[in-house]
């Protein structure tokens, strides 16, 4: 039966008195890639980054309500310790320009200050790389810099190193908008994969691609979450009049 | 108005072109059987070349639909829905050619009382009442009328389930006969596959209104 990884109760996101996400309650269920889309500015981004604490890096940025990750809260957590655990991916492929691919994989490590012996930076290195199905190709190349990858194979790079962190949960915004068809669908091919050992929640506009990929699709509006529920059915047979405007494109 | 809704219209009026080329097509088929007129049933095998290439344009339309707009949730029910309804409509219109065929091909008028008790005539009528009623809830989206054609079907299925008996009947009265009495019965097991193809049409227009599969489902059907 499948458990549920994260959970949302009552979250409530705000810029200074701006309340962008209201609200939202939603049960995330592990190893299940959750897709969340909606119009621009109705805080599906807000919440994505509410979930690994990222929001309130904003200056006047806050957030109350739950957030559960198992059984801890993530808003009581360490910030640091959330992020361990929630990996994150964002819209543009993002190597440290002057880190080489063996060292933007283990930039996560680097930055906490973690020391590895050889072999587990090999081992972390190597088996990173062939999560995201880029080993192979770098393999001979590890020490190049990461910005010597094409678009696609940088983007698979960060999946990577978020990848390395070995966390629960991956959270992806827009993570093929700056894509080509071909490294987009590598990336889409890359989520069945990761699947198997992450649960995946991954912000998108490309609503085909939400179909393709996800198992579970939420529909945001103004900062609520209006419907959330099987792809599948959001697809062809969505309960909320707004949630049907919006994917049929016949949204004002 | 989007590209998609007024490709999802032109969808719509061309599958009520197509509704009523094969209503005209039984309705003509019912005239050449009844008046017994070759000259008719003719023009309905001519006429059935149009009613395919009606097919192959729609579906041709829906596949180009598909491809190029992706579409989703009523969208694509809608589209789905049509391509079921056309492939439907163009088995009508087979079975619209298939009587005009036996006309041309009988040499003997059909007697009134063979047509007559046979019931053949009144089978046509109610098809034709049941594509007409199907069809236009399919343009005006009333899945009320759509849902009446269940019950209606049920005069055809009976008619078709007596119709060995009274084929058996008839023969024994009139032997000489042997030839039209078989091809009403022919014609009396094609109509009572329109009411199978009527039906089907219905559940795709619920299908596609109300997001409800009622096919294999008879606890669903009125």
């Amino acid at each position: 039966m499948e458990s549920t990884i994260i959970k949302a109760v009552n979250y409530n996101a705000y810029f200074g008195d701006n309340q962008v996400v209201k609200n939202v309650s939603m049960d995330i269920a592990r190893n299940s890639v959750i897709a969340v889309m909606g119009p621009s500015g109705c805080g599906k981004t807000t919440f994505l980054r509410g979930i690994n604490r990222m929001h309130e890096l904003v200056p006047s940025a806050h957030a109350n309500g739950k957030i559960w990750l198992n059984d801890e809260d993530i808003l009581e957590m360490h910030p640091i310790v959330v992020r361990l655990k929630i990996g994150m991916v964002f819209q543009r492929p993002n190597p440290f320009p002057n880190l080489s691919i063996h060292d933007n994989v283990l930039a996560g490590y680097k930055l906490n200050g973690i020391k590895l012996s050889k072999s587990e930076r090999e081992r972390i290195v190597e088996e990173s790389l062939t999560k995201v199905a880029l080993w192979k190709e770098v393999k001979d190349s590890l020490m190049k810099k990461g910005t010597f990858l094409s678009g696609g194979q940088q983007q698979r790079l960060c999946i990577a190193r978020a990848v390395a962190m070995q966390p629960e949960v991956l959270l992806f915004d827009e993570p093929t908008s700056a894509l080509d068809p071909i490294s987009t669908a590598m990336v889409e091919e890359l989520f069945k994969e990761l699947k198997k050992n992450y649960t995946l929640i991954i912000v998108t506009h490309n609503m085909q691609q939400a179909a393709r990929v996800s198992d579970k699709t939420a529909f945001f509006y103004m900062g609520e979450l209006v419907e959330y529920d099987e792809t599948k059915l959001m697809f062809t047979n969505p309960t909320d009049q707004r949630t049907q405007n919006y994917i049929t494109g016949r949204f004002s | 108005m989007l590209q998609i809704e007024q490709e999802i219209k032109s969808l719509k009026e061309e599958l009520v072109n197509m509704g009523d080329l094969v209503k005209a097509q039984l309705h003509k088929s019912k005239l050449a059987l009844k008046n017994f007129d070759k000259n008719l049933a003719r023009e309905i095998v001519i006429k059935e070349r149009r009613v395919n290439g009606y097919e192959l344009k729609i579906d041709r339309d829906c596949e180009n639909v598909l491809a190029l707009r992706t579409p989703v949730a009523v969208d694509l029910r809608f589209v789905l829905a049509v391509l079921k309804i056309n492939s439907n409509l163009e088995r009508i219109g087979d079975i619209a050619e298939g009587i005009a065929k036996y006309i041309i091909h009988t040499e003997t008028k059909f007697a009134t009382t063979l047509l007559e008790r046979s019931k053949v005539l009144q089978m046509l009528e109610v098809a034709i009442s049941i594509l007409e009623d199907g069809m236009a809830s399919f343009e005006h989206e009333n899945t009320i009328l759509a849902r009446s054609i269940f019950l209606r079907d049920e005069f055809l299925d009976e008619v078709n389930s007596q119709a060995i008996d009274f084929t058996k009947g008839y023969l024994v009265e009139k032997p000489s006969e042997i030839d039209e009495v078989l091809y009403i019965l022919s014609i009396i097991r094609k109509l009572e596959r329109v009411g199978d193809h009527v039906k089907n049409i219905a559940e795709e227009i619920i299908f596609y209104i109300e997001a409800k599969v009622l096919k294999h489902n008879k606890d669903l059907q009125p």
